[in-house]
């Protein structure tokens, strides 16, 4: 089946209001209803969530490294990293906290990078199988992405809790700030990515 | 200007050129070719109903942030927290990028987009043609994505099943308000924006 495109028509989704416009030979267009630049594709989104993309997969090795909270009591100090927090769910009597937390924390922004890259990769090839699939892949990972912050509340909320001066205090770790870093990459990421592109090439050559 | 043209729709996931279908309430437009979902008829809220859930969800979160959400005792210590307090904390202990990003997701862009719906909803009806409309509606759009007060509700949950392993925990006030606001936020958020921007006139096309 073969369905006309907007760009194939020579118009343009408006990405702001959803408007469909006619630019006609307009230089720089804007839409008529909203206001935004009308662009055809997202502007280099291939680029732009590439370079979000490396930058997350670089920060998720300090995220998974280095301690996300440090529990301070009478008698000693120890660090968590993600990980560890995990282990100590599954051995305190919470394997279902354990696992909620391994998939979000871990498990979800890995997954996302690699879809991404994925995505990204097939895109730039022109793959025309398995479009339908990319497509589901993509709404899923737009839809996910956001609870993967689950971490950074339950460390905002513990440190900010647990104050028994005299018994124990906890901080935050730097691996908190470097995993948050990696949840809003890959969020921006699945944003600068144009999931036109999935269909782009493939439509060309058929 | 470009033509405008609101009887074709576009699918902003594959780009598929459609005619704009009338849907009756409750039912939504899927792509055919990729799936996703195109837009859908929300009669049951019309913009009067948006701003009284709106005003609800605003109080809600305002007492949500100032009352405590727990109270815990521990060897015979007993004190509560707020989320405005555990906040504060992370950022005196000097973790500000962890502290900013708890702020911003959990109180920032919630509160912004409240603010901006009610200016929205009461100035839509007397001048959609504004550019403040237009100002507000993009706004939205824009910070709607990093407000997370669902992920929120259910990272104080799993915080309050650590903590309970070694302190006792009493729930407070804005454990409750917490709720009640995913659950308005909710209903806000599945309202579609598209119907907002459909209500903007048109210009005249120029010849
Ligand atoms: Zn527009
Ligand atoms: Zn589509």
């Amino acid at each position: 089946m073969t369905l006309p495109t907007a760009r194939a028509e020579g118009l343009i989704l408006c990405e702001t209001c959803g408007l469909v416009c006619d630019p006609g030979d307009r230089p720089d267009p804007h839409c008529p209803r909203c206001g935004a630049a009308l662009h055809v594709r997202k502007v280099d989104s291939i680029k732009r969530t590439w370079a979000l993309l490396i930058a997350a997969a670089i920060l998720y090795v300090p995220a998974n490294l280095l301690p996300v909270m440090v529990t301070y009591t009478l008698f000693n100090t120890s660090r968590d990293t993600i990980m560890s927090g995990i282990v100590y769910f599954w051995k305190s009597g919470s394997p279902d906290l354990a696992i909620l937390i391994f998939a979000v924390s871990i498990f979800i922004p890995l997954a996302k990078i690699l879809c991404m890259v994925l995505l990204l990769v097939a895109a730039q090839y022109g793959v025309d199988r398995g479009l339908r699939q990319r497509a589901l892949m993509f709404r899923v990972i737009e839809f996910v992405g956001r609870w993967s912050m689950l971490d950074i509340f339950v460390i905002t909320m513990t440190v900010g809790m647990v104050r028994f001066r005299s018994l124990a205090t906890i901080d935050a770790g730097p691996g908190a700030a470097a995993f948050g870093a990696v949840v809003v990459l890959t969020m921006i990421a699945a944003h600068t990515f144009d999931p036109r592109l999935i269909w782009d090439r493939s439509e060309k050559k058929s | 200007m470009p033509k405008p043209l609101p009887a074709l729709i576009a699918c902003p996931h594959c780009d598929a050129l459609y005619r704009r279908p009338t849907l009756g309430p409750g039912e939504r437009a899927r792509c055919a070719r990729c799936n996703a979902p195109l837009y859908r008829e929300s009669i049951r809220l019309d913009p009067d109903h948006l701003l009284a859930l709106v005003i609800a969800a605003a109080i809600t979160l305002v007492i949500a942030n100032v009352s405590p959400v727990v109270r815990l005792s521990a060897g015979g210590i007993t004190h509560s927290a707020s989320l405005i307090g555990s906040i504060g904390i992370l950022w005196q202990e000097g973790r500000a990028l962890t502290a900013m990003l708890a702020f911003a997701t959990t109180i920032g862009f919630p509160v912004a987009e409240l603010a901006a719906f009610t200016v929205l909803l009461v100035l839509i009806r007397r001048k959609p043609g504004s550019p403040l409309v237009a100002a507000l509606l993009r706004g939205i759009q824009m910070v709607r994505p990093w407000g997370m007060t669902e992920v929120f509700m259910l990272g104080i949950v799993v915080a309050l099943v650590k903590i309970s392993h070694t302190a006792q925990v009493v729930p407070g006030v804005a454990l409750f308000a917490f709720a009640a606001l995913t659950i308005l936020l909710t209903v806000i958020i599945s309202y579609d924006l598209k119907a907002l921007w459909a209500l903007r006139p048109l210009p005249e096309a120029d010849p």
